[in-house]
């Protein structure tokens, strides 16, 4: 292995002594799977049915016709749109979990939960026709949690929370007939459109796919976001540290992997009890550590300063220090890989989830009723494994930053306007006056086969350089924290003029973290605030806002790219989606789209020519909305 | 159906030729090779018919030699490999030219493109002076010589590289290329 593979100091020295003790990692495995299908890689293998499988010919001499006589952009569309559909499954059913919390809190079930941000829940309540008069917050979140997950099952109607939209988002989705009436409604007709001679005309599959991708990011994420932020409280401005240099050599280690905040949450309470630090204490250690991994990090990150230990693909070289005691997981983005990599130290992989598990891996079922129960117990197994550790063996990096997470649409009014006058008003004003030349997100995975990671700094770096304020969820935002964007200094040393003004009167970094992968459904409200402050346009595509996953891997990340394109965002991604084997799918989804819904896609693997794309667009639609110029115009031109 | 010798194997190939009908070729070929000459070889025991093979050796012969950037040519890149389904046992194999020491094309060759490299014992064929007649997809015992749009296209054994492109992509390590006693070798 290339000793520079990540350009993250920990991450290498870690994947060094992967190397030298012959634990295969992430990036052994991919090497070993390149060069990779080409028929895969452009979206033109057709597995659906056994009269097949089938494969078309990408240029142009064997097959054009897979054996029911699909065509290239049929098999194309077919493919993606299911990856859509999985995704926005994989959103909906974090969501469904956390809506049966609530309402279990509601029936008194689940104890050791409380409502920690009880005026959100009467907010959220209000939104869904609930009178919240003369009833107290136990009876509010009962029968909030029966009307949210009654959404998951919907047939007809339209859910609550996609009416938060502009009216000419709604107008064109009605227009569509892509405006989602349930979740699970959509995700099954989605999948059963793919079957084999279903849906065969590639335009009408792409809408399915906008329809679903709209059920997940206006409904499923939208509900996963405002359910933890009720449970576990809205997120605040916090400072904490990032990176594998967060583990400790003489404390109790415990990874909390995943994405779902119910178990996580409790473990790191239960963690903070005297009792456990005591028990902790009478094993040899100093005390205990709960860090984060990938998107359950982020959720405790925001909510609880919890500290980071890294992103996807650090959870090997997380347990390749040799100093974690227990790696939690719940669901999502959980590497088989990371189960075998611990098998070279003491670490305990503990599955909790009943939908996730792993062959010869110590599983706990998580039951909400006795979530604190649980969270105790598999505390008490981490400390017990203490012992264990072999103190040779370990090798911590000493690789730490300091970050601060945690804004959300809620708490960014009091940045920007104080407590006294909060509104989204100076954040258009800066807008128009040319300030901050717009706002882009940047959110998704890491993906060794792009930079593991790099991508995103590098296209950060130079979006904040052209005055763009940056918005990040996810390991996106792990990646970028690691190398010291998240933190207000940065805006000196990295943002151009216009942004630096901006971060440094209010005092937020150039680059606003604001929770995990589900938590990009924030964005979308931020954009419809935005627009409801008025001076920028009627709908999200007026707006001078792109959206970006430079590193994208997993089929989450497609889905919430279909919703902000559906919404009328520009998204750009690294690798391209598994469509190019066609190229009427190529051009619809890339051109003609943004006539239809008003965003469009892009493919760009390169960092800085894709930031690039962004603040054309941005510029673009600055222009449209006859808008000043951007203040301080940095003269320089793109090389690479 | 053709039946023919390949590594002490013998197989019917039942094939399309690219006129668009079944191909029934009589012909024996004419299989001895230069000993020391490199050429691709399959293990048919590891070959699944993937047809990776044929979509690297496209894109080897693209412009811009990317699998991406490839769809954007004008002249689409096309594969001088191909995957052939052999119908006993369903094994399949991928075939690229023999070089056969007494080619036919080379003897069909009514324009004196395709000939023999005396030091490699390569068939090669020389582009500028194909006349596109297609007498060496006729007598070609394989069926490895395709229509390209001005020229013949056969195996050139990738010149652009050190190693080949169908061998390096291959997922199941089928494909060797070398001489045939290193083939060998590397079947036991």
């Amino acid at each position: 292995m290339a000793k520079k593979i990540t350009g993250n100091k920990a991450s290498d020295a870690m994947i060094e002594r992967a190397a030298k003790e012959k634990i295969t990692t992430v990036w052994d495995r991919f090497m070993a799977q390149c060069p990779q299908c080409g028929f895969g890689q452009l979206g033109l293998c057709c597995t659906v049915c056994n009269m097949g499988p089938c494969r078309i010919d990408p240029y142009g001499k064997g097959p054009q016709l897979g054996t029911c006589g699909a065509d290239a952009d049929i098999i194309s569309s077919r493919n993606m749109v299911r990856s859509v559909a999985v995704g926005a499954a994989s959103h909906a059913d974090h969501a469904r979990d956390l809506a049966h919390t609530l309402l279990l809190v509601g029936e008194g079930k689940a104890r050791d939960y409380t409502i920690r941000n009880p005026e959100k829940l009467r907010r959220i309540a209000r939104e869904y026709g609930i009178d919240v008069s003369a009833k107290d917050n136990i009876q509010v979140a009962k029968e909030l949690g029966q009307e949210m997950l009654a959404e998951f099952g919907q047939q007809e109607g339209e859910p609550t929370f996609p009416k938060r939209a502009p009216k000419r988002q709604q107008d064109i989705w009605h227009k569509l007939n892509i405006f989602p009436r349930g979740v699970d409604r959509e995700v099954t007709e989605t999948l059963c459109r793919t079957h084999e001679g279903m849906d065969n005309d590639y335009q009408n599959l792409i809408r399915s796919a906008m329809k679903v991708s709209l059920a997940d990011g206006w409904v499923g994420s939208m509900i996963a976001t405002e359910v933890s932020d009720i449970l576990f409280g809205a997120p605040y401005p916090i400072r904490s540290k990032v990176n594998l240099g967060v583990l400790k050599k003489d404390e109790v280690n415990i990874l909390i992997h995943g994405h779902e905040p119910t178990l996580s949450d409790q473990i790191v309470s239960a963690a903070q009890d005297k009792e456990m630090v005591e028990f902790a204490k009478k094993f040899g250690a100093k005390g205990i550590t709960v860090a984060g991994i990938c998107c359950t990090a982020n959720e405790n990150l925001v909510r609880r300063g919890v500290p980071v230990a890294g992103n996807f693909l650090q959870q090997e070289l997380a347990i390749l220090t040799g100093a974690v005691e227990a790696m939690v997981v719940d669901i999502q983005c959980i590497m088989p890989g990371t189960a075998q990599v611990a098998k070279n130290f003491h670490t305990k992989v503990i599955s909790t989830s009943s939908k996730a598990r792993f062959m010869e891996v110590e599983h706990v079922e998580f039951k909400e009723e006795k979530a604190g129960e649980i969270a105790r117990e598999i505390v008490k197994k981490a400390i017990e494994n203490f012992p264990n550790r072999d103190k040779k063996r370990v090798e911590i990096p000493e690789e730490s930053l300091d970050l601060v997470a945690g804004f959300t649409v809620e708490n960014i009014f009091h940045h920007l306007g104080g407590r006294f006058r909060s509104s989204y008003r100076p954040l258009n004003d800066n807008i128009i006056n040319g300030r901050i030349r717009g706002i882009a997100g940047v959110v998704g995975c890491d993906n060794p086969k792009n930079q593991s990671g790099a991508s995103h700094t590098q296209m950060v770096k130079e979006l904040i350089k052209h005055d763009v304020l940056v918005v990040q969820t996810g390991c996106s935002a792990i990646a970028c924290a690691r190398d010291g964007l998240l933190v207000p200094e940065a805006a000196a040393k990295y943002a151009g003029k216009g942004l630096q003004e901006v971060c440094a009167a209010v005092g937020i970094p150039p680059v606003l973290h604001s929770g995990a992968c589900v938590d990009n459904s924030r964005v979308l409200i931020a954009c419809c605030e935005i627009l409801k402050e008025g001076g920028l346009g009627e709908g999200i595509d007026d707006l001078p806002v792109a959206g970006a996953a430079p590193e994208w891997m997993s089929e989450k990340a497609m889905a919430i790219g279909w919703y902000f394109v559906a919404s009328g965002v520009l998204v750009v991604f690294g690798s391209p989606m598994r469509v190019l084997g066609s190229k009427n799918v190529t051009k619809h989804i890339t051109e003609d789209i943004e006539k239809i819904v008003g965003g469009k896609w892009a493919f760009e693997d390169n960092p800085i020519k894709a930031a690039h794309i962004m603040i054309e667009h941005m510029d673009k639609k600055r222009a449209a909305l006859k808008l000043k110029p951007v203040m301080y115009e940095t003269e320089e031109k793109i090389t690479v | 159906m053709s039946l023919f010798r390949v590594q002490g194997f013998e197989f019917r190939i039942y094939r399309k030729n690219y006129f668009g009908f079944s191909h029934y070729s009589s012909l024996t070929p004419s299989y001895s090779i230069d000993r020391k000459m490199a050429k691709i070889f399959c293990d048919i025991k590891k070959c699944t018919g993937c047809k990776t093979c044929e979509l690297a050796c496209a894109i080897e012969h693209s412009k811009s030699k990317d699998l991406f950037k490839a769809l954007l040519e004008d002249e689409l890149p096309q594969s001088r490999i191909t995957t052939e389904a052999i119908l006993i046992d369903n094994l399949s194999m991928s075939v690229a030219c023999q070089h056969c020491e007494n080619a036919s094309c080379v003897d069909a060759c009514i324009s004196g493109a395709m000939y023999k490299d005396k030091k490699s014992g390569e068939t090669k064929c020389d582009l500028d002076k194909c006349v596109v007649c297609w007498m060496c997809i006729m007598v070609c015992p394989f069926g490895v010589i395709s229509r390209g749009k001005k020229t013949s296209l056969k195996c050139d054994l990738c010149p652009d590289r050190k190693d080949y492109a169908c061998v390096a992509t291959c997922p199941t390590k089928a494909l060797y290329g070398g001489s045939r006693e290193e083939f060998k070798e590397k079947l036991k």
